[in-house]
């Protein structure tokens, strides 16, 4: 009785296919938009956006990039980090060489250089498959690492090797920079989010979307169906790391402020983004905001729970963590593997009959 | 000509190191042949191995960290030492338990599941192992000692200055390793070859039906396998923790096994090993020879691109078997 469709007729196809086909649904859709740009920038403050709230939507777009790739497209990657170090580099040398520009342009344009990296490293995709892909693409992570460590060139010849985000502003806020105030960063980075994730959700319920989808379910019927597996592939690939760079720059020019790049961009990066993909659910853009939040959210709960609740030492947590973040992958795999997305949904089936059980 | 005399000597330092991959990517092939699991935590079973053998060997107590945050107590030590050969009886034990306990709680609910959910589960695998080995045992770095001898070999330096006029340095414990190695592989070989539970492990890796249907039980055949890889896990942490200690980077050389499982084709066996020659010594020669032109810390990633453009032009690796698809 809490969650009904009753009365709520379709009379179009237009009415059946859309995003969100439950009146409720869409209400608590424009509620939820509501509340995230309308609410929450007058009362954020400055722990909540760096804890909670930014890291959630920027690897909330990184997830969404990933699981184009490897939820939609079947392609596994690991090599998430060093592509989020492309977009956080490349939003650095056009930060610091074009500063009259716009920010936002900065970050869509590194958006597009991480895209076409992404291709490049894309390319071994269609000779080889499954998980001989997922090591390949370690090869990016580990290259792309190195080569930001190296080449001076790119860290504009700093003394410690690091990048640090100048101050850049929109319509007279600063939205990078250590002058930050809490509403702006979390203002741009729900800015891109919502964007991003509304591109996401028609390119994957469009022509591209089934192409990926075909060429994830099996690829030699795809092929004799007609999707050329070259476009369909190098075009997931391109749109993930699009998505990919545009976290890495948001994450290094907004959130962090400065990155070393093995530290922030390391292979742990790749698994996180890999685990919020896997724990949301594959192939789901809700999954991809879902396992983001929840990624987010448990090291603050363990850390709150643990180290401020019972006063055990930091790094036992960590440890824990660990553990915990290890053993839901697994439990995720065997219970449901489709993830966060899947229980919401049952919830919502169950939701629509209760109290009554059939 | 000194050049070249140092060029041959990170020449075999490059194989010996080779031949550590090739221990660690030994177990990956393993598991991979019998059950088609591409197992991911191969690095930190050998991290965790080589963390249980210290704990066992120093008398250390389990959780302690943990009871002393919990309880507010001080207890490290039991106050004894394990003789390491009792050590690494244990060890082996706790690896069967593990292989056990990882066939019923994990594998065994992923039957028929795609390969790629089974990595995948195998990577949740290694987080968790890892957080466990050191939550378990503590997280700082230990000094592993079995007793293999270390250090600079005397021997082959003076006998290599008497013959070409430059000692070649070599470590004591590179050539145990390779010995042990050695032998790791042919009793691995002959236990494959001439034993009832290899040729069923055998039969099991071909095709699981066929194996199912005369009788062999593919739940032990799993739990034989993953014990026997957990066993050539605790070999290569013997030898790498003796090495350069056990620390949470021992975990890390699972990834340098990946690429030269790629090269040598995941289901072979000598494929394994001629694939960590090949990387091993093509990293130090290229470190050697190319590295001080690019920066250097090429290592990282060398062992990669190289995997990545051979696959290129071969998918299936030098030794793999050929994957044929027609439409």
């Amino acid at each position: 009785m809490l969650y009904r469709e009753a009365g709520d007729f379709k009379t179009s196809y237009r009415d059946d296919g859309q995003t969100f086909p439950i009146r409720l649904d869409r209400w608590a859709y424009y509620a939820a938009l509501v509340v995230a740009f309308l609410v929450v920038p007058f009362v954020i403050n400055d722990y909540w956006a760096n804890a909670v709230f930014v890291p959630f939507l920027i690897y909330a777009i990184a997830a969404l990039g990933l699981n184009i790739l490897t939820g939609y497209a079947g392609q596994v990657s690991l090599g998430t980090g060093g592509f989020m170090a492309v977009g956080a580099y490349a939003v650095y040398k056009l930060m610091t060489a074009f500063p009259e520009i716009s920010i936002v342009i900065h970050i869509l344009l590194a958006g597009g250089i991480t895209a076409i990296v992404g291709m490049l490293f894309g390319l071994p995709s269609l000779r080889i498959k499954g998980f001989y892909l997922a090591v390949a693409t370690l090869a990016a992570q580990f290259f792309l690492v190195w080569l930001f460590n190296k080449v001076p060139w790119f860290y504009n010849y700093s003394a410690s090797g690091q990048i640090n985000a100048p101050e850049r502003t929109i319509l007279g806020y600063a939205v990078t920079g250590p002058a930050t105030s809490a509403p702006a960063k979390y203002l741009i980075c729900l800015v891109f989010a919502f964007v991003l994730a509304w591109v996401a959700r028609n390119l994957t319920r469009g022509m591209s979307g089934r192409k990926w989808m075909a060429i994830r379910d099996m690829d030699i019927a795809a092929e004799i169906i007609g999707v050329n597996p070259l476009t369909a592939k190098l075009s997931a690939f391109a749109m993930s790391s699009f998505f990919v760079g545009v976290a890495g720059a948001l994450l290094f020019a907004v959130y962090l402020g400065a990155a070393e790049v093995g530290e922030a961009f390391g292979i742990n990066k790749s698994f996180l983004v890999l685990f919020m993909i896997i724990i949301g659910g594959l192939g789901s853009i809700f999954g991809s905001f879902a396992g983001a939040a929840f990624m987010v959210l448990l090291p603050v709960l363990l850390k709150n729970v643990l180290v401020g609740g019972l006063g055990w030492p930091t790094d036992l947590a960590a440890h824990i963590e660990l553990m915990i973040v290890g053993g839901l992958i697994v439990f995720f795999l065997i219970a449901e593997p489709h993830g966060l997305a899947r229980l919401w949904a049952l919830t919502k089936e169950k939701l629509r009959l209760w109290p009554f059980p059939h | 000509m000194d050049q070249m005399y140092f060029a041959a000597e990170v020449f075999l330092n490059g194989l010996m190191t080779g031949v550590m991959y090739a221990l660690v990517a030994l177990g990956f092939v393993l598991i991979f042949k019998a059950s088609g699991v591409f197992n991911y935590a191969q690095g930190v079973l050998a991290l965790f191995a080589a963390l249980t053998l210290v704990g066992i060997q120093q008398g250390q107590v389990p959780f302690a960290h943990m009871i002393n945050a919990m309880f507010g107590t001080h207890i490290e030590h039991f106050g004894w030492t394990v003789p390491s050969v009792l050590a690494i009886l244990l060890t082996g034990a706790v690896m069967v338990l593990l292989a056990f306990l990882i066939e019923k709680l994990v594998l065994q609910h992923l039957i028929g599941q795609a390969p790629i959910i089974l990595f995948m589960a195998t990577i949740g695998l290694a987080y968790f192992l890892e957080g466990l080995g050191d939550v378990m045992w503590g997280a700082d770095i230990k000094n592993l000692d079995v007793g293999l001898p270390q250090g600079i070999s005397e021997t082959i330096e003076t006998a290599t200055a008497e013959w070409f006029g430059y000692g070649l340095f070599i470590d004591r414990l590179d050539i145990w390793a390779t010995l042990i190695a050695a032998l790791l592989v042919a009793a691995l070989v002959a236990f494959a070859q001439y034993t009832k539970q290899g040729r069923a492990m055998r039969a099991v890796a071909d095709d699981h039906q066929a194996a199912l249907s005369v009788g062999i039980s593919l739940r032990f055949i799993w739990v034989m396998v993953w014990s026997i890889a957990g066993f050539v896990a605790l070999v290569a942490g013997i030898m790498w923790g003796t090495k350069s200690g056990v620390q949470f980077s021992l975990s890390l050389i699972a990834l340098k096994a990946l690429p030269v499982l790629m090269l040598g084709g995941f289901t072979s066996i000598p494929g394994a090993i001629v694939g960590g020659l090949i990387i091993g010594v093509g990293e130090k020669l290229f470190e050697f020879f190319i590295g001080p032109m690019i920066g250097g810390a090429t290592e990282n990633w060398f062992a990669y691109v190289l995997a990545l453009l051979f696959l290129v032009f071969r998918p299936q690796g030098l030794f793999g078997e050929r994957i044929i698809e027609r439409v």
